[in-house]
């Protein structure tokens, strides 16, 4: 199998059978918080794309070259951790400076990336499978798009619910985990797909 | 001693950290798959909960303002790198169950919160018993999520029998959708009985139970768009 269909099945794996939200319970919290619209939902994805590509190829080298060679892997969630919070803060700095119209669009996501779960657990988990750089790469970029989409959909979702007539009770946080709990089931449907 | 009683008390029934202030979401939803899980993930939450804001309230006035943030993640990441080797070495079988999940305590917003909004303020010891509080708390709303998914998905509590025989479990809750269900049932229900909760509280004055409440930057999405609602109100 070449690179290519390797790179895209992966990316289907990850995106979708195997979803970072919906089947591994990471990034809960802007999946829930930052979706009621759904163009503040696609620059939240968007931003964690760019971030989480990043940071894994960071934390791939740094694992490599320096925490694996010294025998310090145990070192590996406070390094990782930093090196996440420190390109946040990076990554915003340069956006401002050099691309001020992408910046008005993901600069208000930026700062809450530090506190997404999915990066640090992106970074943790290929790092404690060993896996090598492209393997990374294919993990983390899947693993993003999957927010990228569980994301955009909920909002969709969300901005449809706003019009319906919900029972008292479930208005607000329970109709939303509903919704979700629903969507989980439908991506379960993804793990029929087999290659 | 009265003030270590309020902080507890606090803690555990007035802000909740899973039912009332609904942070920390994904522990509360990934790991509580059986009640012993989510007890064991509770637990180890709260100690590093405690050692933490014990260790921030300690270092209050040395912490300059501008760079407090990475000066809490680094002091929380330690506590949670202890811990993580602690359960390495001592329950394997919990730690290979909760697995990705324990070194993810350093991002639980529950944790970083508390130093931010509580022991950056206050003095050692109540903080401590605010830690200690809170994590109960937490402890206790995961067990119970936990015990409640297992009951329903297995037939069992704590891993004993407690379903009749006829029973048939219904293994949709043990796997992801039924964490969304359980917990949406939950928030239903306290919204039924109008229990203080940020799930019924009007829609414009909080963040709908994100984590970017406690991230330094607070709010301050959940604020534009109920700008941007107004706006197009007017328009």
């Amino acid at each position: 199998m070449n690179f290519f269909a390797a790179f895209l099945l992966g990316l289907i794996n990850y995106a979708l059978i195997d979803n970072v939200v919906l089947g591994r319970f990471l990034g809960l919290c802007p999946f829930l918080g930052v979706s009621r619209k759904t163009s503040t939902a696609a620059g939240m994805g968007t931003a964690v794309v760019v971030v989480i590509t990043l940071s894994s190829a960071i934390t791939f080298a740094i694992n490599k070259f320096i925490l694996l060679p010294l025998d310090m892997v145990y070192m590996r969630t406070i390094v990782f951790i930093l090196i996440i919070a420190a390109l946040v803060q990076s990554v915003e700095i340069i956006l401002k400076k050099k691309i001020p119209s992408l910046y008005n669009a993901l600069g208000v996501y930026l700062p809450l990336i530090t506190t997404n779960c999915a990066v640090l657990g992106v970074a943790i988990d290929s790092a404690q499978k060993e896996m090598g750089f492209g393997e990374t790469m294919i993990f983390s970029v899947g693993t993003a798009v999957g927010f990228l989409i569980a994301i955009v959909v909920m909002a969709g979702i969300r901005e449809r619910i706003e019009h319906n007539r919900i029972p008292e009770a479930f208005k607000g946080m329970p109709i939303v985990l509903v919704a979700a709990g629903l969507m989980a089931i439908a991506f379960f449907g993804f793990k029929g797909v087999s290659f | 001693m009265k003030r270590a009683f309020e902080r507890l008390y606090n803690g555990v029934i007035k802000e909740n950290p899973t039912f009332v202030l609904m942070l920390g979401m994904c522990p509360t939803l990934a790991v509580t798959t059986s009640a012993i899980n989510g007890l064991g993930m509770g637990l180890s939450t709260c100690a590093v909960l405690m050692m933490s804001n014990l260790m921030i309230s300690l270092l209050r006035k040395f912490i300059p303002d501008r760079v407090r943030m990475p000066a809490f993640i680094v002091v929380v990441a330690s506590f949670v790198t202890i811990v993580d080797l602690l359960m390495q070495a001592y329950v394997r079988t919990l730690y290979a169950s909760l697995g990705l999940y324990i070194p993810l305590i350093v991002v639980n917003c529950i944790i970083l919160g508390r130093a931010e909004a509580y022991a950056s303020k206050n003095p050692p010891l109540p903080s401590f018993f605010d830690g200690l509080g809170m994590g109960l708390g937490f402890t206790g709303a995961l067990t119970l999520i936990g015990a409640f998914r297992e009951l329903l998905g297995a037939g069992t509590i704590f891993g004993f029998t407690v379903m009749p025989d006829g029973f048939e479990p219904v293994s949709l809750m043990i796997m992801a959708p039924g964490a969304f269900f359980v917990l949406a049932m939950l928030t239903a229900l306290q919204n039924k009985l109008k229990a203080p909760s940020a799930t019924n509280r009007a829609p414009d004055k909080f963040c709908s139970g994100n984590c970017a409440s406690c991230a330094d930057s607070s709010c301050h999405i959940g604020v534009k768009e109920s700008k941007e609602e107004k706006e197009d109100k007017e328009v």
